[in-house]
């Protein structure tokens, strides 16, 4: 391959990425994905830009991984009014949602692409990051705090891989960055704020189907740094409970290994290479439960846990 | 004749390339290879060429992109194939004690038993059991007994199902997703053309070491093509003349006498029209190499000259997957007339008019009802 400094989407002026989304499309590189982005939808582009400014533009006239186009329907129901239409490669995989909700749409729709054509990949429900060349993996459940915990030790210092999925090649022990912005849903996003006053978000989308929602723009040097696989050490299985007292707890990798299967998306899928991937992981990391109800307290406990092991 | 767009038909070229000659994929330039790819994909036949280039050694040498689409297009259709597997087993399992029902696999299936070059790296959907009309109430039944739930249908469908198709409503284990679809015949009871069943079940084979038995060389493909020609309408189908094409090239090198009994089978089989377009559509696109003798022997069973000049328009509009960003009207229109042939083929004029009048009555009222 030839050395290109490539451009990134901060590059290119706010003007040149409506052409580009209206035209033949943005081609950007996330993750090991090019995706190739064509919209033409109200309150998109701006937020767009903003938050993918350090993702490296992949020129056209390349082979994608996938084509995604958002644009503007008219619909009688269940309101008159104008809706957001998410297609990949010319297919309408969901129901056309309120325009106002674009942003969201367009995130929700690549991860639903992802987690239903990547089959190449095993893709484990969980967030992971990477601190000392090592990485944390937390696998949960959607609404189990993954997101708010994984911005909130981004925020401190830990490298970003995803907010939402373990990617790993079958055979291997080492995660796939894939990062992302981050949905801050409801009262995280008061949370966040107060946790990290700086903090960078897209803009407030209220009355999604997962109530309020608003994405932190991932740290740029997770970006920048998207294509160095992180070695697995941690899988941490969260539990955010109001008043819960602070424990991280070390538990048998036979329970890691149960618990990692039922937060994956596509260990059926991948059939004996699966399990080998699965069993190779827990068997290259530490389990731990965590229950906590104070995010900083948490990422106190994680990045002291990441400081002091090193075995 | 009207021409189609030229981007259409080069396209076009370009899929049959890549399906032809899996070498040619390689040197495709960026821009042409991504449309080929999203339009092999669209017709569900990435993981058939992923299967063909990882045979020939060249899946490591694509640039990842492209290799990780083909490994995960395999992975879907290594991951559907073990469930249709499974699901045969579970079958067996169920229909244990009925030892003298035949059970004979039909398409998807009987590729995977039989083993023919088509299962490789295809995306296998439902299980389909041909079985004897007479043993049918048993076998359902003792699914029914065992785990098997039927799909909720109208009053409408079911009655249609059970009195006029050649299946029964389709079927699934309430733990499992796949669908069983069990036939009595490969035509519908009312269709013009009256393939008989006790004809299949006499030459069919059984598999080595399986419950399951599978249709004869000459008589899977019949039915692939009756499968493909008379099914429906046709949409994105391009999958099933590369299944023709396959079996036709395996069997003409594997079965002796192939070739020799084709013409005289369908005839037994009441086919000979259907098999006609099978073999003249696998020759023109696909390049199916068919003995000449097999090609003068084809012009008795042509149809009349109007109708294969407009089959000729229709089924490749019909066929190929459309270019993604511009839905075409003349695809659509194929489709159309192509659904209403393969309905008007099945059953008599005064049958298909109540059938859609019903149809449509039902839908005015499903939809004044939400």
């Amino acid at each position: 391959m030839t050395a290109v400094i490539s451009s990134r989407i901060g590059d290119l002026s706010p003007t040149e990425v409506s052409c580009r989304l209206r035209g033949r499309g943005l081609g950007i590189r996330i993750g090991p994905f090019d995706v190739c982005v064509k919209a033409s939808v109200q309150d998109f582009d701006e937020p767009f830009r903003r938050l993918y400014r350090e993702y490296p533009i992949v020129e056209a006239g390349q082979v994608f991984s996938c084509h995604v186009s958002l644009r503007d329907v008219w619909k009688l129901r269940p309101r008159l009014g104008r809706y957001v239409r998410f297609a990949v490669d010319g297919r309408v995989p969901h129901e056309d949602l309120p325009s106002e909700q674009a942003l969201a749409v367009f995130e929700w729709g690549l991860n639903l692409v992802i987690a239903l054509r990547m089959q190449c990949f095993l893709m484990l429900h969980a967030a992971v990051l990477e601190r000392n060349g090592r990485a944390l993996a937390l696998p949960a459940a959607p609404g189990s705090g993954k997101t708010t915990l994984s911005a909130a030790l981004a925020e401190r210092g830990w490298r970003l891989l995803s907010d939402e999925f373990g990617l790993l090649r079958p055979g291997t022990t080492s995660f796939l960055p894939v990062p992302r912005p981050m949905p801050l849903k409801n009262e995280s996003i008061g949370v966040m704020q107060a946790f990290a006053p700086g903090l960078e978000l897209g803009p407030i989308i209220p009355k999604t189907r997962k109530g309020t929602v608003a994405h932190v723009r991932p740290p740029a040097d997770s970006v920048l740094r998207q294509h160095e696989l992180a070695p697995v050490r941690w899988l941490v299985f969260p539990e955010w409970r109001a008043e819960e007292v602070l424990s991280l707890q070390e538990v048998p990798s036979a329970e890691g290994f149960m618990r990692l299967v039922t937060n994956a998306f596509n260990y059926d899928m991948l059939g004996k290479a699966g399990f080998e991937t699965v069993r190779d992981l827990v068997n290259a990391s530490r389990c731990f439960r965590l229950s906590y109800s104070s995010l900083n307290a948490a990422v106190a406990k994680v990045t002291d846990l990441a400081d002091k092991d090193f075995g | 004749m009207v021409e189609p767009i030229d981007g259409t038909a080069i396209a076009r070229s370009w899929v049959l390339d890549a399906l032809r000659d899996p070498g040619a994929v390689p040197v495709l330039p960026p821009t042409e290879l991504d449309l080929t790819l999203r339009l092999v994909r669209r017709a569900r036949l990435l993981g058939r060429l992923g299967w063909r280039l990882r045979e020939a050694g060249r899946l490591e040498t694509l640039p990842q992109v492209i290799a990780d689409q083909l490994r995960s297009a395999l992975a879907i259709s290594e991951a559907r194939s073990r469930s249709a597997r499974w699901e045969l087993n579970r079958l067996a399992w169920a229909l244990e004690d009925l030892h003298g029902v035949s059970l004979v696999a039909l398409k998807g299936v009987a590729y995977l038993l039989a083993r023919t070059p088509n299962a490789a790296g295809r995306l296998f959907a439902d299980v389909d059991l041909l079985v004897p009309d007479a043993d049918l109430p048993a076998v359902e039944a003792r699914l029914l007994e065992r785990g098997w739930i039927c799909k909720e249908l109208t009053p409408y469908d079911e009655n249609y199902y059970r009195r006029w198709t050649h299946e029964l409503p389709p079927m699934r284990h309430v733990e499992r997703e796949v669908e069983v679809d069990l036939h009595h015949s490969i035509l519908m009871r009312t269709a013009r053309l009256k393939p008989a069943p006790a004809l299949l079940f006499e030459a069919a084979r059984k598999v080595p070491g399986s419950r399951y038995m599978v249709l004869a060389p000459v008589d899977m493909v019949l039915h692939a093509i009756v499968h493909l020609f008379y099914g429906g309408e046709m949409d994105g189908s391009l999958r099933e003349l590369v299944d023709i094409d396959d079996l036709l090239r395996h069997f003409a090198a594997e079965e002796p006498g192939f070739w020799e009994q084709f013409w005289p089978r369908a005839e037994a089989l009441d086919l000979l029209r259907p098999a006609y377009y099978g073999v003249h559509f696998a020759r023109t696109l696909l390049g199916t190499p068919v003995p000449a003798s097999v090609i003068a022997a084809s012009h008795a069973y042509k149809p009349a000259a109007p109708t294969l000049w407009l089959m000729e328009r229709l089924v490749p509009e019909a066929l190929f997957p459309q270019l993604l960003d511009a839905p075409s009207w003349r695809a659509a229109l194929a489709r159309l007339m192509l659904y209403v042939r393969s309905h008007w083929v099945k059953m008599p004029a005064p049958m298909l008019a109540r059938h859609l009048a019903c149809k449509l009555y039902l839908r005015h009222m499903a939809q004044s009802a939400t």
